[in-house]
């Protein structure tokens, strides 16, 4: 029974030695195969005696099985070690950047648009359009800005002919509505507006957003604070509103609103022109004559209309220090958005 | 509107300062636009007076001066002025003063002869704009006196910006009036006592056009001196309002109207004949204006004339041939009302703006007239002397506006504005600004308008003015309520945003370009149609309404690669303006939605595929967005892309998009010669789609899934080249029958090994049955099917 041992050793060092599957599966042939050499040895039990025999192999199989156990821990040893090797060959530069398109952007005017609108809309406003080339009617008389009212001054208005604009503002829209739905309304009108006008400031065309609420009971109160909510919401900031008296033919009471400035908090910088206040919107109360135009009882009925420059909005928001970069399309600023 | 804080204050001055007062009355509504100091920052100025005058003895230019106002006596002062003289007043910086501009004034030595301060020119103290010589004091200026002490030019100039509704503002007695209300402190103005006449001349004055004038007052002035100057302190406030002085009649003229609001005109009286005839223009008469432009009159303008020749553009311009000059010495005044529908857009017809015009046209107080006649007969008499005739009024009561009564309810104020006021805050803050209450009831009250108030009509602008004199700001803010009603939500209209969000993920960016482009880009792209035009475009750049986003997405193209940026994708929604013939109310304002693709197909990467874009790329971003609006499998067939032509497009890259029969696009690569023209190196594709054409999304519509195997079967054919892919699949769809649920072109090739006009295409079909397994008889059978049509309609063989 030397040979067992010497066989046994002979076995486990070689398959600590086996450095592939291969290798190792040799040695399962050479040792425990059928020809194999302990597989062998107890075909030699017949040569003992009955007494011998059960001993003897019990301490071959002991033996084949030892050698076996060696084999499979070797085994896994050599599985997981090709498995690592495969994966250190896989491993890749993950900081590299990924393939395939790269997302655009939304123009800052229009990502600020839909900003204005998703604030309102979830009050309940529904969105409206209407033409941009208007015609005189809706764009000014009904708004009670008859032919040769000072105002249509202020309007710098680009004509098709005689009777036919480019809309100065969105108000038209608002007048669009009214005509055809009865109150409660509640609406807001974006869109691009015209006013014959080109400089750092102005730019010939560019996009408001207004508002109109009509409804039995809304008061300059309701008006105050659906403005001032709305831009400290906008603002995402409890910023300072005031209201100025100002004209507008259309509302009566109107006003032009002021926030405190982003730029200085008020202290006076160049943003502000050393006022402390950023005019933003204008706004009143709707007018009589404008109810009228459409039909509409004023002694049942009040309301109350805002607009707002959007390029100005996001002129604030985003800190865009010039007007004509939102029009130039230039990749450079809108990749920013 | 500009005014002298210092003049307010001597008609209203409460305990403001001047930013103080300029903040509240923007707050009012009266929107200052800029407080500043009347005078540049100096110090040790004072008025002197050059006793004696002689040659400098080593240079022509200057003069040694004697100089007196210095405390310590008579000064030498060298001066290079070439008015220098004796005797006269002058600024006189002495030894330490510091001018504007911290210049700093030493003894110095010129040319050898020492001098001790500098006389100084209006344009050195920032005190106006001559700057020719020294500045000529009047004789009586106190010798000695700090020039600013004199001048008074510790005040400011505040700049109103005033809305074109508050008319009354116009003058320095209607913002003395504000700021009497807002701060309610008692107002004070001049005293205007009738002038006595002193010789019987009157002109007699016809109103031809009774509702564009139906006020005129007039008044003689004989003899007067017309070279004699107008004071200083006159000059001051018209120069602290933005005025130069001109002579002194036009100077109080212009006083008045800064004063009272009322505009004037003064006539030579030698230079009218016969009466003062208030009318209508005829087409074609002639005018040479004040400023030396002739104008042709447009039938309608209102003129004063004479029984000869028109005079003067009534309430914008006086004429030349009748204006006052040197040789002046009898004058005609004229103090009118006229309507501002009358003046309203002349002036701008004309291409002029004047300050009377500015006013008439926004409302002057028709009961204003003879108090500034009187006015400026008083200040006249001052400064020019002369003998005034009687003032004389024509009127023409009937055609005058009409007295305003407006009745204010008081549960009005509280519904309106949201806070309720006191009925004595109401009353007192109504009748402060000039409205009189003219009877009262349970519900309320009557106020008579005053004449001043043009923008007063309604009672809403009764709650206005409450509400701008208690304060905007003191009126509390409420959310508004309101019924909650769902509001619809059209799920088969797809909202621009989802279109929008496609194309982002699609590495588009988002361009706004002007809806107005320059004409020749817009015949470029769309020779077809004649665009519509503005009348008054600021530039031939932005001069017509464009018939397509792509000339602008294009400009924005070439604006990029100018910036050396080399792939470009650009997606623009909006309005294009197609015309309908000659009127402009057939004209289609449609939306669109267009997109311009350039460059490599994806962005410079470390993965290679340097490819550029082609066809198909923007094909495929196209089939993403119509893709919104036929939901599920099999729908695809709703859209069709068929070969087209396009004049902007190359004739063999462009495909109509049809939804139905109804043609909802273009797609297609720019035209060779455009893209030449446009210097661009590589082709540029572009699509634009009519978002209305496009019309709705189809809901989803179930249909259930089959538990049975699918059997794919792929065909190589030889066809035709000029075979559209298209109506292979038709043909193929049609002959395979129900059981085939998909049928994909995996290849196609054209090229080495086939006849140069055919090509092989590649397609795999795929069969499945709802309800059962196919067997291969009935897919083969589906197949021969498609081959013999296939080989039928298009010539096709089996490769």
């Amino acid at each position: 029974m030397q040979d067992l041992q010497s066989l046994t050793e002979q076995a486990l060092e070689l398959v600590e030695q086996a450095d592939g599957l291969a290798a190792l599966d040799q040695v399962r042939v050479d040792y425990l195969g059928k020809k194999g050499q302990l597989t062998a040895l107890l075909k030699s039990l017949g040569k003992l005696s009955a007494e011998e025999r059960p001993a003897a192999g019990a301490r071959i199989n002991e033996a084949k099985q030892q050698v076996q156990e060696k084999i499979n821990a070797r085994r896994d040893q050599l599985e997981q070690a090709a498995i690592d090797a495969k994966l250190a060959e896989e491993t890749i530069d993950v900081t590299l950047p990924g393939r395939g398109e790269e997302q655009g952007n939304a123009h800052p005017v229009t990502r600020t648009m839909r900003r204005i609108e998703e604030l309102f809309v979830r009050l309940g406003f529904s969105v409206e359009e209407g033409p941009e080339i208007e015609d005189d009617y809706h764009n000014f008389e009904a708004l009670n800005i008859p032919a040769h009212h000072p105002a249509r001054a202020m309007h710098d208005t680009f004509y098709i002919d005689p009777s036919t604009v480019l809309r100065t503002h969105t108000s038209p829209v608002q007048i669009r509505t009214m005509e055809k739905a009865a109150p409660p309304i509640r609406i807001i009108c974006p869109g691009r507006v015209y006013r014959c006008d080109s400089d750092v400031t102005h730019s010939p065309m560019f996009h408001q957003v207004e508002g109109l609420v009509v409804d039995k009971g809304v008061s300059f109160a309701h008006l105050k604070g659906c403005v001032d909510q709305f831009l400290k919401a906008f603002f995402e900031a409890d910023v300072p509103v005031r209201f100025r008296p100002s004209y507008f033919p259309f509302t009566e009471p109107s006003a032009e609103v002021d926030i405190q400035c982003t730029g200085c908090g008020g202290e006076g910088c160049r943003v502000c022109s050393g006022t402390g206040w950023l005019e933003v919107m204008g706004c009143g109360m709707v007018h009589p004559n404008v109810f009228t135009a459409c039909d509409i009882d004023s002694e049942t009925y009040s309301g109350f209309a805002f607009g707002m420059g959007v390029e100005r909005l996001a002129m604030l928001r985003y800190g865009v220090n010039d007007l004509r970069l939102f029009f130039d399309n230039d990749l450079r600023f809108l990749k920013q958005f | 509107m500009k005014f002298s804080n210092s003049w307010l204050r001597e008609w209203v001055n409460p305990q403001l300062t001047a930013q103080e007062l300029a903040d509240q009355i923007t707050m009012a509504g009266l929107e200052v636009d800029g407080v500043e100091k009347v005078a540049g920052e100096f110090s040790g100025v004072v008025v002197g007076e050059i006793l004696a005058c002689e040659q400098h003895p080593d240079a022509d230019k200057l003069r040694v001066c004697k100089v007196a106002g210095h405390p310590d006596g008579e000064m030498q002062v060298v001066c290079g002025a070439p008015n220098a003289r004796a005797g006269i007043k002058i600024p006189f910086a002495l030894v330490g003063a510091v001018l504007p501009g911290d210049f700093k004034i030493k003894k110095a030595k010129l040319r050898g002869v020492e001098s001790f301060g500098m006389l100084c020119a209006q344009t050195e103290l920032e005190l106006g704009e001559d700057s020719g010589g020294i500045w000529e004091l009047p004789d009586d200026a106190p010798t000695g006196k700090a020039l600013r002490e004199y001048l008074q030019l510790d005040d400011e100039t505040i700049e109103v910006d005033l809305t074109p509704n508050r008319s009354d503002c116009l003058g320095i007695a209607g913002i003395a009036r504000e700021v009497g209300v807002l701060n309610r402190c008692p107002v004070q103005g001049p005293e205007i006592a009738p002038v006595a006449a002193q010789i019987d001349d009157s002109l007699p004055v016809s109103l031809h056009a009774g509702d564009a004038c139906p006020r005129y007052v007039g008044r003689v002035i004989r003899n007067i001196d017309i070279n004699a100057q107008p004071p200083l302190w006159m000059q001051e406030r018209l120069r602290r309002s933005g005025l130069r002085s001109i002579d002194p009649v036009v100077d109080v003229t212009n006083y008045v109207l800064l004063e009272l609001g009322q505009p004037m005109h003064a006539f030579d009286l030698q230079k009218l004949s016969g009466r003062i005839k208030v009318r209508l223009a005829e087409q074609g008469e002639q005018l040479t204006l004040l400023d030396g432009q002739e104008v042709k009159l447009q039938a309608g303008t209102l003129l004063i004339a004479d029984e000869q020749k028109p005079l003067a553009m009534a309430g914008v311009m006086g004429g030349k041939d009748s204006a006052v000059t040197g040789s002046t010495s009898d004058i005609f005044l004229e103090s009118a009302f006229f309507n501002p529908l009358a003046i309203a857009g002349k002036a701008r017809s004309y291409g002029l703006h004047t300050d009377s015009s500015h006013r008439f046209e926004r409302g002057v107080d028709y009961r204003l007239q003879e108090k500034a006649v009187e006015r400026a007969t008083q200040l006249l008499l001052e400064i020019v002397g002369g003998e005034p005739g009687p003032v004389h009024l024509r009127e023409l009561s009937e055609l005058m506006p009409a007295e305003r009564h407006i009745t204010l309810r008081r549960a009005r104020v509280e519904k309106g504005l949201g806070v309720a006021l006191a009925d004595d805050e109401i009353v007192d803050i109504l009748t402060r600004l000039g409205l009189e209450k003219i009877d009262q009831s349970a519900e309320g009250w009557t106020f008579l308008v005053p004449s001043f108030r043009f923008d007063i009509a309604i009672e809403a602008d009764l709650l206005e003015e409450l509400a701008r004199v208690y304060g905007y700001n003191r009126i509390p803010s409420e959310s508004f309520t309101a019924a909650l009603d769902i509001v619809p939500q059209p799920e088969r209209e797809i909202s621009h945003e989802s279109l929008d969000q496609t194309l982002l993920a699609r590495g588009y960016n988002e361009a706004i370009t002007f809806s107005f482009i320059d004409r020749e880009s817009a015949v470029l792209f769309d020779p077809q149609s004649e665009p519509v035009a503005l009348q008054n475009p600021i530039s031939a750049d932005l001069a017509v309404m464009r018939t397509s986003l792509v000339p602008g997405l294009s400009k924005a193209l070439q604006y990029n690669l100018n910036r050396q940026q080399s792939r470009v994708r650009l997606f623009e929604s909006g309005l294009r303006f197609v015309p309908g013939g000659d009127d402009v109310t057939e004209l289609r304002q449609e939306p669109m939605l267009a997109g311009l693709v350039y460059g490599s197909r994806f962005d410079e990467n470390w993965t290679g595929g340097k490819d550029v874009v082609d066809f198909y790329d923007i094909k495929a971003d196209v089939e993403a967005l119509l893709a919104h609006y036929v939901a599920g499998e099999g729908a695809e067939d709703e859209f069709r892309f068929v070969a087209g032509q396009h004049p902007a497009l190359h004739p063999g890259q462009c495909a109509k998009i049809l939804r139905g029969d109804v043609e909802i696009g273009v797609v297609g690569a720019l035209h060779p010669q455009l893209q030449k023209r446009l210097d661009l190196p590589k082709s540029a594709f572009v699509f634009e789609l009519s978002l209305e054409a496009l019309g709705q999304a189809r809901l989803p519509a179930f249909r259930p899934l089959s538990k049975f195997p699918e059997v794919r079967r792929d065909l190589a054919l030889l066809i035709d080249a000029d075979v559209p892919a298209a109506s292979l699949v038709e043909t193929a769809v049609e002959a395979a029958g129900e059981t085939l649920t998909d049928l994909k072109i995996f290849d196609v090739y054209q090229g080495k090994g086939i006849d140069f006009n055919r090509k092989s295409v590649a397609m795999g079909l795929t069969f499945q049955h709802s309800s059962r397994t196919l067997n291969d008889d009935e897919i083969n059978a589906a197949v021969d099917a498609v081959v013999r049509q296939l080989e039928q309609k298009y010539n096709a063989s089996l490769r």
